[in-house]
């Protein structure tokens, strides 16, 4: 299929995600390297029949050297932590990347076994490919209407779980227009290894032509056409939807926590509650909303 | 309701070949064993002194042969798996992926509950209460039953074979996939109860190591003369013991949720599947550090025996021990970064994992820091530690890697930590246990293990491991995600067929480990240990015959130092026969432990099948066998101060007979217990 991955990055996001990879692997090599010098030198030097090495069988302790062993590694992980802190922070897939911007907003649903994207603005939905203008903040709201998923687009940065009756939220942006693969990479049953999709990043012009080819497709995704196409189904090929029944993203959530709103409050908000929080200008307390 | 469950003729595997040949090879292994033990007019030997015995020694060896039996079905599995992705490139290779997803699932199950547990619990039983100069663990007939009952949960993943099919939802058994809605059939049922029976074995397990180490230890031997070892079984204990309780209640959960339509981690219903996932992890991360402490426990005293040294920074260790055993039940969100928690969360679990990293790298330096100024010999277990010391820090760092939260992001579920684990738990935990094996399999058996097959074993494991993992950190770099039946990215293939040929030079280190367990039985009487201290130890447990008397040491020794037996040989106080000896009490052997762990089987045989009468008869039996049991007012024998007698004099007349240490023939031999000069008649 398409060849990019986490070594090739298109986005800044897993761009910064592999950078610090590189930067941890590098601080480690501190320690790392001087294990390969120790084992290598010393198996040879002190195997026993060389007679002409020293044999110190007194040598057990000494608190310089224990010093060092306690405070070299302790030093590179003081370091690692700050930049893990600061990491960690800046590439919260929550964050919207740029604030000043206007992100293009998708809403991802996971089923047995393809991916549902929904465009709300655009009105419009696809089956198994994730169009979006380049160099536009790309606002993932994922969720799932069956087991557990993960969604990742490697050459662009992820992954978030995919959970019913609860919302994730990942913000993604390419660089460069291209195409790569992403995919559920959390077991979900027997078509597991084909639930895959396109995402395809174009030029403003042309994501306009592909709304376009869209809404020309002439079929409806409502509430009928949703409870059919969530059945267990895989390698579906790319289906265009022209238009789609509003609140439907929000309705696969709440399917599952209708009733139960006050048990789930804590890890996970309704709609409504989540609505009714937004209304109040606060934000929702747990993040997998 | 039906009497036999939901169990039908239908269940048999006859709908499909590669099943059927499961199978059938289960069965027939099964078939061969009735016969070859029936040849061998062995029945009454096997329950008179194996089956029923309460001794840890064989109880530890029988642990032993379940975790070697496991370790090659387990191989097996993963052969298939290695096979599998090498040629399902834009094609379904041989594996449909409901049998590729059973596979997967029950390798990871097999080598952690049914291979590295009982690998574990062997060593730790055999060695333990020697090297605390202990006659017995503190609770015999407790620890036979958790024997049986983990050899009943592995019982139960081998019959799924034959019987109906093995869970796909993972070693992990994630809800809601594992729940009733997305998977009603018995595997992750098989799965659940093999996994509950045997975690109860294990906490008991727990509790009975660290009672022993607690009370148990011979006079003299104060905490912080422990072998290194014995504290990182104590260390181990106590996580054993806080850990298995999380995953007995997820699994219970699990279990209410599968068959009485409970909803604590269903979708639907007001359940939620986070607390399922934090309850297993709460459980999981502890159990890798239950697997790899007493690993490197054995590390420890490998690198010390074969260095002809003490082992440097001894207080060290053990804090570094201490530390790890604390620290690792706070970090078990990284398995799970990309929920969508907070970035402070991530971050502070992020940082925990991180720190974990400081008290590795101190035991890492202090094993080289052993090595050197010492006189290295390079028997296998040594050869083990070394090859453990230079990859496992490439698992380390890998891990390092993983934790910090945004790269996870990248890398979770991606071959990448199927890597790292494997980094981990192949070069760390069953290094120390092989290593372990070779080293005390000469105090277990009373000869030693061949010598070029184990080195031949050891270099198929190491260049195999390579081979085998390295690619998959590669492809998961390269996004490849794990669990993946078949694949249409034809980058991938190469890396994958590398695995498989790594895979398949592993399979050659087991059959060396095979030829070399043959072989060293024929030639054994060229091998023999007659002394009792093959390898010139240090601790306790050298101090004892090979194979030791049922009562270890006859006279219960006295240690004045760390390094105890070292230190007796140091002071000429070693073979110094006593005068007279008291009559020994020990525990009779008894069924009973064996008949829990088989009614146990049929229990959870009843639960996965839904035979509801069998699951309460047999819950019944097995309270009425405590019961019993506890109305047994004399579970004790005496042997007669004559017999041990008789059994010290035969021993120390083969002592004067030999020299007392077997290493000095070797080219590095750096001499006996020094600095200290050998004092007047020490042998
Ligand atoms: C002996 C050589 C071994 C080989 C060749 C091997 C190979 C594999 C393979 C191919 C997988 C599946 C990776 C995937 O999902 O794509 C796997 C998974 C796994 N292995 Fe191993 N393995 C070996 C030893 C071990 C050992 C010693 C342990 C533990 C003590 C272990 C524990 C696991 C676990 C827990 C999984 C995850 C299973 C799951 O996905 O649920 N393996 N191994
Ligand atoms: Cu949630
Ligand atoms: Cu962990």
């Amino acid at each position: 299929m398409l060849t990019s991955a986490d070594l090739n990055p298109k986005g800044p996001i897993s761009l910064a995600e592999r950078q610090l990879l590189f930067d941890a692997f590098f601080i480690m090599m501190i320690v790392i390297v001087p294990v390969f010098v120790m084992a290598a030198l010393f198996t040879w030097r002190y195997r026993g029949t060389n007679r002409k090495a020293r044999y110190d069988p007194g040598f057990v302790y000494y608190w310089p050297v224990e010093i060092l062993v306690w405070g070299a590694p302790a030093a590179i992980i003081v370091w690692l932590g700050f930049h893990l802190w600061d990491g960690t922070h800046k590439l919260d897939p929550y964050d919207p990347i740029d604030k000043s911007v206007e992100p293009l907003e998708v809403q991802v649903v996971a089923q047995d076994w393809k991916w549902l994207f929904i465009y709300p603005e655009q009105s419009i939905a696809v089956v198994n490919e994730l169009v979006f203008p380049t160099g536009k903040p790309l606002s993932l709201k994922i969720t799932s209407d069956t087991v557990m998923n993960s969604f990742v687009i490697p050459a662009l940065g992820g992954q978030i779980y995919a959970m019913a009756g609860m919302q994730t939220k990942l913000h993604l942006l390419a660089d460069e227009n291209g195409e790569y693969w992403g995919r559920n990479v959390q077991y979900s049953g027997y078509g597991f290894a084909d639930q895959q999709f396109h995402a395809i990043s174009v030029s403003d012009e042309d994501f306009e032509n592909w709304v376009q080819k869209a809404k020309d497709a002439g079929k409806m995704l409502d509430k009928e056409g949703y409870e059919a196409l969530a059945k267990p189904s895989s390698k579906l090929p790319v289906t265009y939807y022209s238009s789609v029944t509003p609140g439907l993203f929000d309705s696969i959530i709440y399917k599952y926590t209708k009733g139960n709103a006050h048990g789930y409050a804590m890890q996970c908000t309704t709609p409504e509650l989540a609505q009714a929080s937004q209304a109040s200008g606060g934000e929702t307390g747990s993040r997998a909303e | 309701m039906d009497f036999f469950g939901r169990l039908t003729l239908d269940s048999l595997p006859f709908y499909s070949a590669i099943a059927a040949s499961g199978a059938g090879v289960t069965v027939l292994g099964g078939l061969s064993v009735v016969a070859l033990i029936t040849y061998l007019g062995a029945w009454k030997a096997l329950f008179g002194e194996w089956l029923s015995s309460l001794d840890h020694k064989k109880i530890g060896i029988m642990y032993v042969v379940v975790a070697l039996v496991m370790l090659m079905r387990g191989f097996i599995d993963a052969a298939m798996m290695r096979s599998q992705q090498a040629v399902a490139f834009n094609s379904d290779g041989y594996l449909p992926p409901g049998h590729f997803d059973q596979i997967f699932s029950s390798h990871g199950t097999i080598m952690i509950f049914f291979m590295a547990m009982p690998f574990l619990s062997g060593i730790i039983n055999f060695v333990m209460p020697q090297q605390i100069g202990s006659r017995d663990v503190a609770f015999p007939f407790m620890n036979a039953v958790s024997l049986w009952l983990t050899a009943a949960g592995a019982g139960l993943v081998l019959i799924s074979l034959v019987i109906g099919k093995f869970s796909t939802a993972g070693w992990t058994g994630y809800p809601p996939y594992s729940g009733p809605e997305f998977t009603p059939g018995v595997g992750v049922d098989y799965w659940l109860w093999a996994v509950l029976i045997s975690g109860i074995g294990s906490t008991m397990s727990g509790i009975n190591f660290l009672v022993t180490i607690l009370k148990r230890r011979a006079p003299g031997m104060t905490m912080f003369r422990l072998p290194l070892f014995t504290w990182t079984v104590f260390v181990a204990a106590i996580l054993m013991i806080f850990a298995f309780p999380a995953l007995t209640v997820a699994c219970v959960m699990l279990a209410l949720d599968r068959t009485l339509d409970f909803h604590f981690f269903t979708n639907a219903g007001g359940g939620n599947m986070m607390n399922y996932i934090n309850l297993f992890w709460l459980w999981g991360h502890p159990e890798v550090y239950i697997l790899i402490l007493p690993a490197f426990g054995v590390f420890s005293e490998v690198v010390a025996v074969f260095s002809q040294k003490r082992l440097f920074g001894y207080i060290s260790l053990v804090l570094a021990t201490m530390a790890i055993g604390i620290l690792s039940f706070t970090v078990w969100l990284h398995h799970f970064f990309t929920m969508g928690s907070s970035e402070t969360v991530n971050s502070f679990f992020g940082i925990m994992t991180t720190i974990i990293a400081v008290p590795t790298g101190v035991k890492v330096f202090d094993w080289l820091l052993t090595m050197f100024r010492g006189r290295l010999i390079f028997k296998p277990p040594m050869l083990f530690t070394i090859g453990f010391l230079v990859t496992f820090v490439i698992g380390g760092l890998s891990g390092v890697l993983l934790a910090m939260p945004p790269v996870d992001y990248l890398m979770h579920n991606t071959t990448f930590l199927i890597a790292h684990f494997h980094n981990m738990i192949i070069p760390g935990v069953l290094f120390g246990y092989l290593a372990g094996y070779m080293f005390w399999f000469p105090k277990a058996f009373g000869f030693k293990l061949n010598e070029w097959w184990g080195t031949a074993s050891f270099w198929c494991w190491i260049i195999g491991f390579y081979l085998a993992f390295m690619p998959l950190y590669v492809l998961g770099l390269m996004g490849m995600p794990r669990r993946m039946e078949h694949y249409d990215i034809a980058a991938w293939q190469p890396h994958l067929i590398v695995a498989a040929i790594g895979a398949f030079i592993i399979f050659l280190g087991i059959v060396c480990l095979g030829v070399q367990l043959w072989v060293s039985v024929r030639d054994r009487r060229s091998a023999l240990d007659v002394s009792g201290d093959p390898w010139n130890g240090r601790s306790l447990e050298w101090l004892t015959a090979s194979p030791p008397a049922p009562y270890n040491f006859a006279v219960l020794p006295k240690v004045e130092a760390i390094d105890a037996f070292w230190d007796m040989k140091a002071r000429g106080v070693a073979y110094v026969q006593p005068k007279e000896y008291e009559p020994i009490t020990m525990p009779k052997n008894t069924l009973i432990p064996l008949l829990v762990g088989g009614t146990a089987f049929v229990f959870g045989f009843a639960m996965v099948w839904w035979i509801w009468w069998l699951a309460v008869a047999t819950l019944a039996f097995i309270g009425g066998l405590v019961i019993f049991r506890s109305f047994d007012d004399d579970p004790d024998f005496t042997m007669p101060a004559s017999t041990v007698q008789a059994i010290e004099d035969r021993r120390y007349e083969q002592l004067a007979k030999h020299p007392a240490n077997e290493m000095a023939d070797e080219p590095g031999y750096a001499g006996d217990p020094s600095p200290d000069p050998l004092p007047e008649g020490a042998r």
